[in-house]
């Protein structure tokens, strides 16, 4: 329940939301606990990163209550900008600052937003870069950088905010396939350290080995979810399966449907 | 005989070098060149005129402090105009569209001859010193096209930069000041410095508002300096040739701004 005092990291319910005439979330909930992390998977136009995009309320939902760690962020009086410091959010095209170095890409938001000084922003900044592998690129602009590196500067960038929980939203759809391997290994190190993670992805591997629940959604509902073993090795839904088929054995799909 | 691809590309090249040489030699032997020697390139007049190069350096200052008057403020207003043109409150969008339409709309020169006439006679007893004016107008129409200018940089700046700084934290103004406006202002310098071009040539409509001599700039000190001498339209030449002084490295400035900022972009 949301007002026990230990209660999920993140509490979703009945949350809806419209583009216009299309309806892009109708009535989801969900929870998230502490420590945990939850793969959110399924088709594209599913609504699963626009239900990543509200928690963070990049979009505002049209009704329903989203409480973060005990923050009703959906209360028309929250102070947003105090909340989203708490929560570190990784875009699918990484949207670091060009302008900046990789450096400043961590630490400008720690002096602005955190009023840190700036010797413990570098510091902070330094120790997160390590911490992605990317002590060595400090200096460096981000266009100099590979998709894969750009992404874990993206991941430093975030964690240099000491947020609570971390949300993904397909961070490795936008990369070359043999980067995707070192961005994965991060977000399953920060897993490890016990960090609170909702992940939209495709990386069913990932899912399956890392995640302790996945959460299947299509149409705009959650259509099933469970412990990740059972919701990606035997679905229960018919769409679940169709889907997981699909993208686990893609040389194998029927084209009539 | 049919030819070649590489044959025909070649020939139908030197057919244009041609067609560029004939129309060149054709001018050239049609043109009186005596005359326009001593129409256009009659350069007696200033070793007999000893005040014609101060008079001369003075009018180019002058030119230089008008643009820069009128580039500050249209600098400003434009700024101000394109925040407006982007705010949330429909009445300052619209605010905004009017200014920008109807001073883009009227020709320099009207506006200039509503300043010079249109402010003496609607406030008898407003007296404007002669810098302002000249800041007021030169100022007031180039914030329209800077303000366009502006708001297609700021919009040119993707969303998902603006979504990641608020992800952090940061507040809209926060993140406009620390992350979007860097980004515009270098995506905004080349047509910034074309703006600073036009502006040098249209301050050469202030002759409108009324100038002692001593405020004379380029244009009007070289057709002021066609009378008294007999060098045709010599001053008007030596003139020209100060604006392009101006200009082409501005216009070199602009393109430089351009590959760097491409660089940047990768």
């Amino acid at each position: 329940m949301t007002d026990a005092p230990v209660g999920p990291a993140i509490q979703l319910t009945g949350v809806t939301k419209s583009f216009g005439d299309n309806e892009v979330l109708r009535g989801i909930s969900l929870a998230v606990n502490p420590g945990d992390v939850v793969c959110l998977i399924g088709p594209s136009g599913s609504g699963k990163s626009t239900l990543l995009r509200c928690v963070n309320l990049l979009e505002t939902p049209n009704s329903g209550e989203i409480v973060v760690n005990g923050t009703v962020v959906t209360d028309p009086e929250v102070d947003i900008d105090g909340f989203r410091r708490r929560v570190g959010l990784v875009f699918q095209h990484f949207n670091l600052f060009p302008h900046l170095t990789v450096l400043e890409n961590c630490v400008v938001s720690q002096v602005k937003v955190l009023k840190r000084s700036r010797a413990e922003a570098v510091e902070v900044a330094e120790r997160n870069l390590a911490r992605v592998g990317l002590s060595d690129k400090a200096a460096a602009r981000p266009a100099a950088l590979s998709g894969g590196q750009q992404q874990r500067v993206a991941i430093a960038r975030a964690l240099s905010m000491d947020p609570e929980l971390m949300l993904f939203d397909e961070p490795t759809s936008a990369l070359d396939p043999e980067t995707v391997g070192d961005v994965l290994a991060v977000m399953r190190e920060l897993a490890d350290a016990g960090m609170t993670m909702l992940v939209v992805t495709h990386e069913m591997g990932f899912a399956r080995e890392v995640a302790d629940r996945v959460v299947f959604m299509d149409g705009g509902v959650v259509v099933e979810e469970g412990p990740a073993a059972q919701v990606i090795t035997a679905p229960q839904n018919p769409r679940t399966q169709e889907f997981l088929s699909r993208v686990l054995d893609p040389n194998h799909v029927g084209l009539d449907d | 005989m049919a030819l070649t691809a590489a044959k025909r590309a070649r020939l139908s090249r030197n057919i244009q070098y041609l067609i560029l040489v004939a129309v060149v030699v054709l001018v050239a032997s049609l043109a009186n060149w005596g005359q326009i020697g001593h129409a256009f390139f009659n350069f007696g007049f200033v070793v007999e005129d000893s005040t014609f190069l101060p008079r001369l350096v003075q009018a180019f200052g002058n030119t230089l402090l008008y643009t820069a008057l009128g580039f500050i403020l249209g600098l400003a207003g434009g700024v101000f105009l394109a925040l407006l043109k982007l705010s949330s409150v429909a009445p300052y969008r619209w605010i905004s569209t009017l200014y920008i339409e109807v001073f883009r709309g009227l020709p320099a020169l009207l506006v200039f001859i509503a300043f010079g006439y249109g402010i003496p006679t609607a406030f008898p007893g407003l007296r404007l010193d002669t810098y302002v004016t000249v800041m007021l107008a030169l100022g007031l129409v180039s914030a329209a096209y800077i303000a366009e200018t502006i708001r297609a940089g700021l919009q040119a700046v993707p969303a998902g930069q603006m979504e990641a700084a608020r992800s952090l934290g940061m507040s809209h103004s926060r993140a406009m000041v620390t992350i979007v406006i860097p980004q515009a202002l270098r995506i905004v310098l080349p047509p910034l410095t074309n703006e600073v071009i036009l502006l040098t040539k249209d301050s050469s409509l202030i002759y409108l508002l009324g100038l002692t001599a001593s405020q004379y700039e380029l244009s009007k000190f070289g057709r002021e300096a066609l009378n008294g001498t007999d060098a045709g339209l010599t001053p008007l030449v030596v003139a020209g040739v100060c604006y392009l002084i101006i200009t082409v490295p501005l216009s070199l400035l602009s393109r430089r701004f351009e590959t760097k900022t491409a660089r940047i972009k990768k």
